[in-house]
């Protein structure tokens, strides 16, 4: 197993008390899986994502491990987290154009950030990768502003993974690209696990079409608990939990028109994490809640690789 | 209602002004009461572009705008019945003031003469028009709130004018899908009560839901349009094609078969000129009729 998390608890420090963002996540990813992170705003995807990699200032690690092949992640430790950065976990930030130095030409740039971490630049390397997300080499010469967004998102993808690191974390990677663009970025993501660049990797996004097409394992969260985890297939086709059914069907698809199919969305809005109530989080917009939600429902296996956290699944 | 004819738009680049980049080349399209016109198009094709020339936040270069017959003159009269709303909600309001104060402008410069409890009722109706709870809105600052419930605050402030057409430029790109599809149900309940609205989007799925007709853009140009079923159900035009290929589909595999390579728009890098492919269905292929 390349990544374990088990109970990850980390909250937000802000004016008015904890803001309990992850509640006891636990979850694996096996060697060469590709996870599918999925949820509304707010759901604790993305502060699972920043919590492996580098917490902020206002965020606090409660409890909770992550173990990766066989060493555990310091990630309270902000310095001691240095030494993992980038060689063994990397991060793909959303907005590519924020994460380049724009006073720099890609080659400098590249060549800048191997030797702060002491690693030689190998130019024959970076300009194969580069090429094998179809970015020609005299793109290495140029400034960010010269690049398309779906160019200066790919020159971050061959930069994060340049040092093959076993986990890559990509945070709402495709959200700001058009559809043409997110579809070549998604095929180098998948390029970079089939040549062994990265072991396993992560993928934080609210597009659960897309990941369906990308994801080995399918992740749904819900105000900072896991919802449900299962192979991509069966979240998909034939999944148990009441919120991800409800997503599934809020879900447009080309084709479908108001006259003739109403999607609908999830009535309410999901709870506050300043004060998260007990038992279910989800039962305040669960259609089929009743008094046994208000007592937590236990993550269960349904099968070895499907768990729901659901009475009633 | 709304009638675009040949608009063109050339922004000056270079220092001096020099060069001249075409962002909109003779685009006509236009758009009936109760009507909801999708615009697609991917980054730079100009979608965003029209929107402005049509709210008239930008001038056109040449062609003409026509709202109800005569020209857009943008002032008081001109935007009590045509609106628009933008993507980012969060940048759409001031926020060292409340919410609510979107309303109180609304009334300073409309309404000024409505006493305050009439106005408050009016308030509250067209929150409750769009779904909204008053007392969970109302008094609250912006980053109080949801970007859902604000998108559907923009509304909500429209529908206090008489308001005839919105134009909404990728209102729910920044939303969750289950809001998302909260707003696109309100905007067709909106349709049905007379609402115009142009749908500006790069998403196919979500213009699809909505449109009776679909105008897709490429590089400034229309390369077809016609109504969603003909243009999404048997789209000719190459890059429609490809577009809906690149669509991520639910139970389905990405479809590569799109047979591109012996294409004159791949050849040539261009396209045609818009010829009617059946009714209402105009294509810009140079080989429409002679393709496979």
């Amino acid at each position: 197993m390349s990544l374990r998390v088990s109970e990850l608890r980390v909250v937000y420090r802000t004016l008015k008390g904890d803001v309990h963002a992850l509640d006891g996540v636990t979850f694996g990813l096996a060697d060469g899986e590709i996870l599918g992170l999925v949820g509304e705003s707010g759901c604790g995807k993305s502060t699972l994502g920043k919590s492996l990699i580098r917490m902020d200032g206002r965020m606090r690690h409660l409890g909770g491990t992550a173990v990766l092949d066989d060493e555990e992640l310091p990630i309270g430790d902000d310095r001691r987290m240095n030494e993992f950065r980038f060689k063994r976990v990397s991060l793909i930030p959303q907005y590519a154009m924020s994460a380049l130095n724009p006073t720099r030409r890609i080659r400098k740039l590249v060549a800048e950030l191997l030797r702060s971490r002491g690693v030689a630049l190998d130019a024959a390397e970076l300009e194969s990768r580069m090429a094998q997300v179809g970015l020609p080499p005299d793109v290495l010469g140029r400034y960010p502003i010269e690049l398309s967004g779906g160019m200066r998102q790919r020159v971050v993808m061959v930069i994060s993974t340049l040092l093959d690191p076993s986990l890559l974390i990509a945070d709402e990677v495709t959200s700001a690209l058009d559809v043409s663009t997110q579809k070549a970025v998604v095929r180098a993501l998948l390029g970079f696990r089939d040549r062994g660049y990265v072991k396993s990797m992560i993928f934080i996004t609210h597009d659960l079409a897309l990941t369906h097409h990308l994801a080995d394992t399918i992740m749904v969260m819900y105000a900072g608990r896991l919802v449900e985890k299962a192979p991509a297939d069966v979240i998909v086709q034939a999944p148990r939990h009441p919120y991800t059914r409800l997503l599934l069907d809020a879900l447009p698809e080309v084709g479908v028109r108001h006259a003739d199919r109403r999607l609908t969305g999830i009535p309410g809005s999901p709870p506050q994490l300043l004060d998260p109530p007990a038992g279910c989080r989800f039962r305040a917009r669960c259609p089929v809640a009743d008094d046994r939600c208000a007592e937590d429902p236990p993550v269960t296996a349904l099968a070895s690789d499907h768990h729901v956290a659901c009475w009633k699944a | 209602m709304l009638r675009l004819d040949d608009v063109t738009k050339r922004f000056r680049t270079g220092m001096l002004g020099g060069g001249s980049v075409t962002a909109v080349s003779d685009v006509s399209f236009e758009v009936a009461p109760g009507e909801v016109v999708s615009l697609i198009g991917e980054s730079g094709s100009g979608k965003s572009t029209i929107g402005r020339m049509i709210l008239g936040l930008q001038p056109v270069t040449s062609g003409t705008i026509t709202f109800d017959g005569s020209h857009v003159r943008p002032g008081k009269e001109f935007y009590r019945h045509v609106q628009g709303i933008f993507q980012d909600p969060f940048s759409s309001f001031n926020p060292v003031f409340k919410a609510d104060r979107v309303f109180a402008m609304i009334k300073d410069v409309y309404h000024p003469s409505t006493p305050g409890p009439e106005w408050a009722r009016r308030v509250e109706a067209a929150l409750h028009d769009v779904r909204l709870n008053p007392g969970q809105v109302l008094g609250k600052y912006p980053h109080q709130l949801s970007g859902g419930q604000l998108q559907r605050l923009l509304i909500a402030r429209a529908l206090l004018l008489e308001i005839r057409l919105l134009v909404a430029d990728e209102i729910t790109s920044m939303l969750d899908a289950s809001t998302r599809i909260d707003v696109l149900n309100l905007l067709a309940e909106l349709k049905a009560r007379g609402l115009g609205v142009l749908y500006i989007t790069h998403d196919l799925s979500l213009g699809t839901y909505l449109a009776e007709r679909t105008v897709v853009l490429r590089r400034g140009s229309v390369v077809e349009m016609g109504p969603t079923g003909q243009v999404f159900g048997g789209p000719l035009h190459p890059y429609t094609r490809e577009l809906l290929a690149a669509v991520p589909r639910l139970h389905q595999p990405w479809d590569d078969a799109v047979p591109v390579d012996a294409c004159a728009y791949h050849v040539h890098g261009g396209t045609g000129v818009l010829a009617e492919a059946g009714p209402g269905h105009h294509v810009a292929c140079a080989r429409l009729g002679t393709c496979p």
